[in-house]
């Protein structure tokens, strides 16, 4: 049986008359990467902000490893790491010195190492405001991680990254799983949730609409795979008839695009239709849904799954 | 090191690192007091009297009313303290360890104004060192309280001028430091019972100077030690990690408690 290590259970919470989060309850098992998503103002920064002790939950409850983060939020600081979506450090702390002082307070010595690994060796000594983005996003990770904790918390991470940095961090996180963390990742970025996360819940105006694996959440979709054809000849342009399972059609350039239910017949049937008319095949791609698609069909259809 | 050495030693290098500190810290106070011994002095040469105890109460106040609070604001707004917090960085070390630490050069300017003075301006010289040292740790304590209890109730950086300049300006003009108390006119002298730096000036001179004064200096130091002890109380009560988190202990307006010494003294030199 799996061990979890997160347990949200009918957690609500409101500011004056506005419900940021609704009566939500969730798990996060040990060892996994567990995706928050959802679109901005869903309540993902509230939700992981209560379960880090940052803010009073109204009602529910709310444990990390059996901690609870209202009663006991020094025991809590220790296991977690948490990387915010807004905070800073002071401008003119260096990346060395707030290594060794957030160290220092959770009673472990810096491990200058992480500076090498999340590649802010030479920045050792430069201060905070002179650091990019990016830097200052890897040296908040250095930071949330440096104590060895066995759940991080990571609200938007890659968020205004460069394609590089964004890269790097996901190994990193990878990597923390492999080493037998927990990660608690919040993001509206779709394609980091479906690459990261083993599991994940979509959250929509306070409420979670959809738990599951990336895999199962786009299998329970409208299911509509995507057939891109481009051949010599382009005669699929003029073809009016349908093939197996196909539900709709379009045309983008040279490309034939087509929905369908079942892309196994669908494929099959385009490659004879092309042979038997002597049309060359140039390209052909299959898509399955994305987590993205299936994202965008949750949320028009407002939340329903 | 320690969390509070490693802390203590990033805060004191702000202090020269960072240029809005580097002004408050040293720039301003030493610039005020080279223009004061070569102005004032000329101009009014029983300022010679004043001089150091002045100077020195200029300096504590500049950094620990004027620069001190606005970072404390703008770290809490910038969401420095949520970083700290989930660090497990206690509020006490927040607001005590950059006090302390603006303390340090508050007392750096201090012995300059100290040492320099006399030799350079002929300033009259303390007749008791070891009560100039002890009542300027006293000085630096009492400040440095009352600009974290600014910092913490003020919501935003204009707050704290607003809250700091209701003490700088009245100080200077009215708190002993450019004019003897005793030549203020009565009523005066009744509202700056409510300025620390008039019970600064008064501590320093009847210890330090061994000077007449209008206060006894007992009280002056009362006063200053009570305001010292609230002020750091209510800071600790009130402080609030995050401007828009909606928990607090207590009401901003609590921090007007540490009137109450003050209050108490000018009723006590009142009718006492």
């Amino acid at each position: 049986m799996e061990e979890s290590v997160v347990t949200i259970k009918k957690f609500t919470k409101t500011y004056g008359d506005f419900v940021a989060v609704d009566d939500i309850s969730f798990e996060v098992q040990n060892g996994e990467i567990f995706g928050l998503l959802g679109p901005n103002g869903a309540g993902k920064t509230t939700t992981l902000e209560c379960l880090e002790g940052l803010r009073q939950p109204d009602s529910g409850e709310m444990q990390i490893k059996g901690v609870d983060p209202q009663r006991e939020p020094r025991k809590l600081r220790d296991m977690i790491g948490v990387q915010l979506q807004t905070s800073g450090l002071p401008d003119n702390m260096t990346v060395e010195e707030s290594l060794k002082i957030f160290s220092a307070y959770h009673g472990v010595p810096p491990r200058f190492e992480l500076l090498s690994r999340m590649g802010l060796e030479e920045k050792r000594k430069t201060q905070y405001h002179q650091l990019s983005t990016g830097q200052q996003r890897r040296l908040s990770l250095a930071l949330a991680v440096n104590h060895d904790p066995r759940v991080i918390i990571l609200d938007e991470p890659t968020a205004g990254l460069d394609v590089s940095s964004r890269a790097e961090l996901h190994s990193m996180m990878q990597e923390l799983k492999s080493q037998g963390s927990t990660l608690i990742l919040a993001t509206h970025d779709m394609a980091e949730a479906e690459k990261l996360t083993d599991r994940v819940a979509i959250m929509l105006r306070g409420q979670i609409v959809a738990t599951g694996s990336p895999r199962e959440l786009t299998a329970k979709g409208s299911g509509m795979t995507k057939v891109s054809v481009s051949s010599e000849n382009s005669i699929l342009h003029d073809y009016e008839n349908s093939f197996p399972a196909v539900t709709q059609k379009g045309i983008n350039e040279e490309y034939s695009i087509y929905f369908s239910t079942d892309p196994g017949p669908t494929v099959s049937a385009i490659l004879e239709h092309l042979a038997t008319h002597n049309d060359n095949l140039i390209d052909l791609r299959v898509e399955r849904p994305s987590l993205e698609e299936r994202f965008l069909e949750i949320t028009s259809n407002g939340g329903t799954a | 090191m320690s969390a509070f050495t490693n802390h203590f030693l990033f805060e004191f290098k702000t202090g020269i690192r960072n240029s809005s500190a580097m002004l408050m810290l040293y720039m301003l106070p030493l610039g005020f007091y080279a223009a004061m011994g070569f102005i004032m002095v000329e101009i009014n040469p029983a300022f010679k009297d004043l001089l150091i105890p002045a100077m020195i109460v200029f300096a504590i106040m500049s950094s620990m009313i004027l620069g001190f609070p606005t970072g404390l604001v703008e770290a809490r707004e910038g969401g420095i303290y949520r970083s700290y917090k989930i660090n497990s960085i206690p509020p006490i070390s927040i607001l005590v360890i950059p006090a302390i630490s603006v303390g340090f050069h508050g007392l750096i300017t201090s012995a300059i104004v100290a040492v320099t003075a006399v030799p350079l301006f002929d300033a009259a010289e303390p007749v008791n060192w070891l009560a100039l040292f002890l009542i300027t740790l006293l000085v630096v304590f009492t400040f440095s309280t009352l600009g974290m209890l600014i910092g913490v109730v003020s919501s935003s950086s204009r707050a704290v001028v607003l809250w700091s300049q209701l003490i700088y300006l009245p100080s200077i003009l009215l708190g002993g430091m450019m004019i003897p108390l005793v030549l203020i006119p009565e009523t005066f002298q009744k509202f700056s019972g409510l300025l620390p730096s008039t019970y600064a000036m008064q501590a320093f001179l009847g210890y330090a100077f061994q000077q007449p004064t209008v206060i006894e200096p007992w009280i002056a130091i009362a006063v200053m030690v009570t305001s010292g002890i609230l002020a750091l109380a209510l800071s600790i009560l009130l402080f609030n990690w995050d401007s828009r988190n909606d928990s607090r202990r207590g009401s901003p307006l609590m921090g007007l408690l540490i009137l109450v010494p003050y209050v108490l003294a000018i009723l006590y030199t009142t009718f006492g």
